[in-house]
């Protein structure tokens, strides 16, 4: 642990959070510019951020593309939790390759085929069942909750494997009922996969033009379809604010989860042996 | 050990097939009350498949296992009365050592309340001294802690049965021989039955009352450490319990109170005492330890059991030295010479010596 690193090893270091991080900086320096010209520096102001906080359509299609993320994300955590589980546990049974396959399918489709091929389904489901009635929300979540789940059943089942599966038979034989073994051994155990597949199957949603403009209807566009459409109109610093105010969530939300995962690590847990 | 008329734990014509391979064989066992049992035997041979029977892991093929009389075969895991000490120990890492222990006694049917959980986890603590412990995590504790923390997880319930799977696997050597013993006196003050996997033979010797070896599936033979070791019933029993010196004999005289063989590597007949259970002209092993044959410079006054060779290697042990010697067949014979002398080896490298043995030290070996 104590070891020194050596000088190379900090120039290396500095270079590659430059490489990652510069652009970052610039982008929250420009938010502050009072120049409308997006890449000319003007004086310090915060006049963006009020242009942006009086923006309705930005507002409503982050909105939206907060609560679509956050939607998918915890459906795709559960499915893609069963879809492990079913994966790595429950022994062989037919078809298993086939669906272990075909689970994980989305990671390597091009996006544009997923996109176009749920556009005809739900066009087609609404001619047939009538539902879903209109494209809008409810679409764009389903289409996401399917590609984020494969992505979460990548993350959870790997996680499932390197699991000592005596871990689950101690808890068995203690006299635990499967599904509390489920609850009190495998899903603590795994959690920190959940996490990480939340937490990637959010950012998936919310960072996804793709899919969602082959998806969505009207009076359903989500944060990357807006920003996308007004870059190409013409760039505005006002999206460099919102850059930075999103920015700011992430690290808040990555240190929130450092220091919970820390607090856990450090806390003594209510114990038996307390008193007596 | 008193004997029960009815055994704590009793597997009649247990199989168990993967597919086409039959991992146990008809195994037949009964265990007594308050016994330390041991599964012996070497990778492969079937002991932890039967003892995942015991805890359910696994359903029999064939046969039934009954448990105080109860036939327990179709009964799930958790129902069992029987619990199971891990070879990984299996503890659960984001536990306390105190809610490992506990964990067990939360699931019961008539849940204990707090206070009386918190009492019994602390004595399971203190009768494994680990009671100040009680708030580490596994991962935070030794080998040897991690495997007490363990046993007294396992036996936090109360189990008819108690299973141990390679219960010094995960330990290193030294710390193996004191856990032996501190494991059995625990086991011992608890009074609970306990089967043992190993392929450990002195493990199994130190540790258990009776020894049951097994060979791909079968168990070849049951008994107390040393009728095991002194009464061989098999080669491969013979070979795996300690070493041994086999030679192949034909029976040439047969009488009530002793039989002679001929052997090819001996000049002299080899003596057996009693009469054996075969036909005059039969071939059978005969066994010899190497610590009951003697080894001499000059030639026994014997007519019967013994050999001449020439010393091929000496393996220095310490306390005692353990000599190769070769016949003129080729085969090699293996003793034991006690080195209480701290000046030189009277027996060197290339010395001819003689080797004998008593009437009474051969084993017959029909299989
Ligand atoms: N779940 C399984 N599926 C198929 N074959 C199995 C399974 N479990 C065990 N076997 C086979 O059954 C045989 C006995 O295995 P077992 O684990 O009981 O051996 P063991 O005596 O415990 O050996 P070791 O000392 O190496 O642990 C082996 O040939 C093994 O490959
Ligand atoms: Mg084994």
């Amino acid at each position: 642990m104590g070891k020194k690193v050596s000088s190379l090893g900090k120039t290396y270091l500095t270079l590659g959070f430059i490489f990652l991080y510069l652009p970052i900086l610039i982008l929250i320096i420009f938010s502050f510019n009072e120049s409308k010209l997006v890449t000319v520096w003007g004086g310090f102001s915060t006049k963006w951020y009020g242009e942006l906080l009086n923006d309705k359509q930005m507002l409503g299609a982050a909105w939206m593309s907060f609560k679509i993320a956050f939607l998918a994300a915890s459906s795709a955590v559960v499915l893609g939790t069963m879809a492990s589980i079913v994966m790595v546990r429950m022994g062989k049974f037919k078809g298993k390759a086939a669906f272990a396959s075909m689970i994980t399918a989305p990671l390597v489709m091009p996006e544009v085929i997923t996109g176009l091929s749920l556009l005809l389904l739900f066009v087609a489901m609404a001619q047939t069942i009538g539902w879903p009635a209109g494209r809008g929300m409810l679409t764009i979540l389903i289409a996401h909750v399917t590609f984020c789940t494969a992505f979460v059943a990548v993350v959870v089942s790997s996680r499932l494997r390197e699991m000592d599966v005596s871990l689950e038979e101690a808890a068995r034989d203690l006299g635990a009922p499967p599904w509390k073994v489920f609850f009190l051994v495998t899903l603590p155990i795994i959690a920190p996969a959940l996490v990480s597949g939340w937490l990637l199957a959010f950012t998936l949603s919310l960072d996804d033009l793709v899919i969602a403009s082959f998806v969505s209807g009207p009076g359903s566009t989500t944060l990357p379809m807006v920003v996308y459409s007004s870059v190409r109109l013409g760039l505005s610093p006002k999206i460099n604010a919102l850059a930075t105010i999103i920015v700011l969530l992430a690290t808040t939300g990555v240190l929130t989860a450092w220091w919970l995962a820390r607090r856990v690590e450090t806390q003594s847990v209510n114990l038996p042996t307390g008193d007596s | 050990m008193t004997q029960d008329s009815q055994p704590m734990l009793e597997i009649r014509q247990v199989s168990k097939n993967f597919g086409g391979l039959t991992a146990v064989k008809e195994v037949n066992l009964s265990i007594n009350k308050g016994e330390i049992f041991a599964l012996l035997g070497g990778s492969g041979c079937g002991k932890t498949t039967l003892l995942r029977m015991l805890a359910g892991f696994e359903i029999p093929s064939a046969g039934a296992i009954f448990i105080d009389g109860e036939d327990i075969s179709q009964i799930p895991p958790h129902k069992r009365p029987v619990n199971m000490m891990f070879q990984s120990y299996a503890l659960f890492p984001h536990m306390s050592v105190a809610q490992n222990v506990a964990f067990g006694l939360k699931q019961e049917k008539n849940k204990l309340s707090k206070p009386e959980i918190a009492k019994k986890v602390l004595e399971l603590l203190t009768l494994v001294r680990m009671q100040d412990f009680a708030q580490r995590k596994p991962d935070q504790l030794s080998g040897g802690q991690r495997q007490r923390v363990a046993l007294a997880r396992s036996l936090a319930k109360k189990p008819k049965v108690l299973l141990l799977d390679e219960p010094m696997g995960a330990l290193d050597k030294k710390l193996r021989s004191q856990m032996q013993l501190e494991v059995v006196d625990i086991i011992e003050s608890v009074g609970v039955t306990c089967v043992m996997v190993t392929h450990d033979q002195e493990e199994a010797m130190t540790m258990a009352n009776r020894i049951s070896v097994m060979h791909d599936g079968e168990i070849m033979q049951v008994g107390t450490p040393s009728e095991i070791y002194e009464f061989p019933n098999s080669r491969h029993t013979a070979e795996f319990i300690g070493s041994v010196n086999i030679f192949d004999a034909t029976v040439t005289q047969l009488e009530a109170d002793y039989t002679r063989l001929s052997c090819a590597d001996l000049h002299v007949p080899i003596q057996v005492e009693a009469g054996v259970n075969a036909p005059l002209g039969s071939s059978l092993g005969i066994a010899v330890r190497p610590e009951k044959i003697t080894m001499s410079q000059v030639k026994p006054e014997l007519t019967d059991n013994w050999l001449t060779g020439m010393v091929e290697d000496i393996a220095y042990l310490g306390g005692h030295s353990v000599y190769y010697v070769k016949l003129a067949s080729g085969k090699r014979v293996m003793t034991i010479g006690t080195n209480n002398d701290r000046h030189e080896q009277k027996v060197t490298w290339e010395d001819t010596v003689y080797l004998y043995w008593s009437i009474t030290s051969a084993v017959v070996l029909y299989r």
